[in-house]
């Protein structure tokens, strides 16, 4: 446990030292990431922990984007308050959205989610007064911070930072606490928790909403970075993109998902500047890992662990045999 | 009066369009309880492949709406035999999400094969013609749409209801592993419909796209339309897929009609509405768990 503190708290210093060493290209690149992993997060709580698969998630990327980028350009740049206002339009969003979808379970869900989720992009897209179909909106005035003008990247990232470490504690607090245990209860056996007296409806509902607004967080600080929103916020290829995210890093842990939206984002990085089929990459690299990990990054992680202490252990009998065979003769 | 009859036979059209795109997903899903989200992908290469069939070497539609069909059956074939069978230990889920993945890879594959641009099929002149009733116009296609969705709905039922294989087919829907029991290679029974959903998914390709056009990322515009059908009518039920596509149809031809505005909603509201009073569709049967 202490260990796992020491870990985090020397992630976020080496978190906070980055724009003192790296380029202003590497800052945004880590800014992206760690948006994409509050957005990949946030799915989690859906698919990793409540074992619901959602492919319909960037419906609430979109809605946060959207509306702190409504907010941002009609009224207020003020930083907190988009983000609120983000907060609050996503998980409306998901209270009405998750009425209909926690009803269903399995490909039901899966289905309902993605449908949503088209639904709101449909809307999106058509409706240009609002949203400006399909150019989306740009020139989005820099967000600020009290009277602190947070078009400086540095504070961005530090502002991105910090929503990013508050939201992975309080994922963290929830997941450990016995709310979380009943939801990795419904994705084990439903019925038993069902017996057991548990609410389920209820319970998968929260965790909806929960994931909904914090998904609509991180569309909130997407709006921010890049200072220009699109219908592809919203896209399918959006939550395909954030599923494979959650699933390649490895659903149901907290880390999982910030690596796997660390290596989707690092690797397109690479790629796209040698090939345009980035498409076609992301997919076979997906079939690979449901096929051969479908425990993801992190249990190939664990996997790799536990065969270095097998060999440890080996090479230590080994050694200790030797030794006795060395003392027998 | 006149006005709506003209309307249903667009909405029956329209709803016959939906049935030849959605029965070769709602057949795969109720045997191999796989919900293949690469159906539009398929849908999308029978499309392209009668594109490349009838501008460039036959300039004939007829040829094309035989041959392109099986091309794409042979693709799923290949698909069934190296990506879903190794996979059946697996589980239903990881095979979804496969497909899901295959979705991606068809996805750029199509693109470098035939570009980016919106493409349509030239139609054999008989049926580009408009024909005159109820005091209205009507393209020809539209009526053939109708007609090959009568037939492949009769088609379907046939072979499910008057044939062994049909048998097989709808024992393996309700007990896979007593059909298995009783010496029935269920794994051949998958491969096969698989392979049908395939051909039916390339069907619905060339019979659609006529009207739907062919364009970048029209596989997942025709997949949820498809999804929306599936889950109205009910998983796993050919007869369901065939009502459910009757009623989108209808209601989002009226719906298009009469507030414009809001068709795409109320084609949403529909499934909601459905989903709330009948959670299994309108003649699905009870819900499996994956």
């Amino acid at each position: 446990m202490n260990k796992q503190l020491f870990m985090g708290v020397v992630a976020i210093i080496l978190l906070i030292a980055v724009p003192f060493f790296f380029s202003l290209f590497y800052l945004n690149l880590l800014a992206e990431i760690l948006i994409l992993a509050i957005f990949a997060l946030s799915l989690n709580v859906l698919v990793g922990y409540t074992g619901l698969v959602s492919l319909g998630h960037a419906a609430f990327f979109g809605i946060g984007a959207y509306a702190s980028a409504l907010l941002a350009k009609e009224w207020s740049p003020q930083f907190l308050l988009t983000l609120l206002a983000s907060i609050l339009a996503a998980a409306a969003a998901a209270a009405i959205i998750g009425l209909f979808c926690v009803k269903a379970n399995g490909f039901y869900f899966l289905m309902l989610t993605l449908a949503f989720s088209q639904m709101i992009y449909s809307f999106v897209h058509q409706s240009t007064t609002i949203t400006g179909g399909s150019n989306g909106l740009s020139g989005l005035p820099s967000p600020m911070l009290g009277p602190v003008d947070l078009s400086n990247p540095v504070f961005l990232y530090y502002s991105i930072l910090f929503m990013f470490v508050i939201v992975y504690i309080v994922l963290g607090l929830i997941v450990k606490s016995p709310f979380g245990h009943v939801l990795i209860g419904i994705r084990e056996n439903e019925m038993r928790m069902k017996a057991m007296g548990y609410n389920t409806a209820l319970y998968k509902y929260i965790a909806f909403m929960i994931a909904g607004a914090i998904g609509g967080i991180s569309g909130a600080l997407y709006s921010s970075l890049n200072g220009f929103v699109s219908p592809n916020d919203v896209y399918w290829t959006m939550s395909g993109s954030v599923l494979i995210m959650v699933l390649i890093g490895g659903a149901g842990t907290m880390i999982g998902p910030v690596l796997g939206a660390a290596f989707i984002v690092v690797l397109e990085t690479i790629v796209s500047s040698y090939t345009t089929v980035w498409t076609m990459i992301i997919g076979i690299i997906f079939i690979l890992f449901v096929v051969f990990m479908p425990q993801g990054l992190v249990g190939f992680a664990r996997m790799f662990q536990k065969l270095a202490i097998h060999r440890l252990l080996v090479s230590q009998k080994g050694a200790k045999s030797l030794v006795n065979n060395e003392a027998n003769q | 009066m006149d006005i709506i009859a003209a309307q249903l036979v667009n909405g029956v059209s329209y709803g016959m369009l939906l049935f030849v795109i959605t029965c070769g997903l709602s057949l795969v899903f109720g045997i191999l309880g796989v919900l293949n989200l690469a159906h539009g992908s398929l849908y999308m290469i029978g499309a392209y492949v009668a594109y490349t069939l009838t501008t460039q070497r036959f300039e004939n539609f007829w040829l094309a709406l035989i041959i392109a069909p099986l091309i794409v059956a042979v693709l799923s074939l290949i698909i069934e035999l190296i990506l879903l069978r190794p996979t059946y230990h697996l589980g239903h889920l990881s095979q979804v999400l496969l497909t899901f993945g295959l979705a991606y890879v068809i996805h750029d594959v199509t693109s470098i094969i035939w570009g980016s641009d919106v493409l349509s099929i030239p139609l054999p002149p008989f049926l580009s013609e408009t024909l005159h009733f109820f005091h209205q116009e009507f393209p020809a296609y539209r009526l053939f749409v109708i007609v090959a969705g009568v037939v492949l709905a009769s088609c379907l039922w046939f072979v499910q209801e008057k044939t062994r294989w049909g048998a097989i087919i709808r024992a393996g829907l309700s007990d896979k592993e007593m059909i298995s029991a009783l010496g029935v290679n269920i794994k051949l029974v998958f491969t096969v419909v698989f392979l049908v959903g395939g051909y039916l998914a390339g069907l619905g390709g060339v019979i659609a796209s006529p009207i739907l056009g062919l364009y970048p990322s029209m596989e997942f515009q025709t997949l949820i339309l498809a999804l929306v059908v599936l889950v109205v009518g009910g998983l796993g039920s050919i007869a369901g897929t065939f009502v459910a596509s009757l009623v989108v149809g209808i209601v989002e031809t009226f719906g298009r009609f009469l507030v414009p505005e809001l068709s795409l909603f109320l084609v949403f509201a529909l499934m909601a509405v459905i989903l709330i009073s009948k959670p299994n569709g309108l003649l699905g049967k009870k819900v499996m768990k994956h």
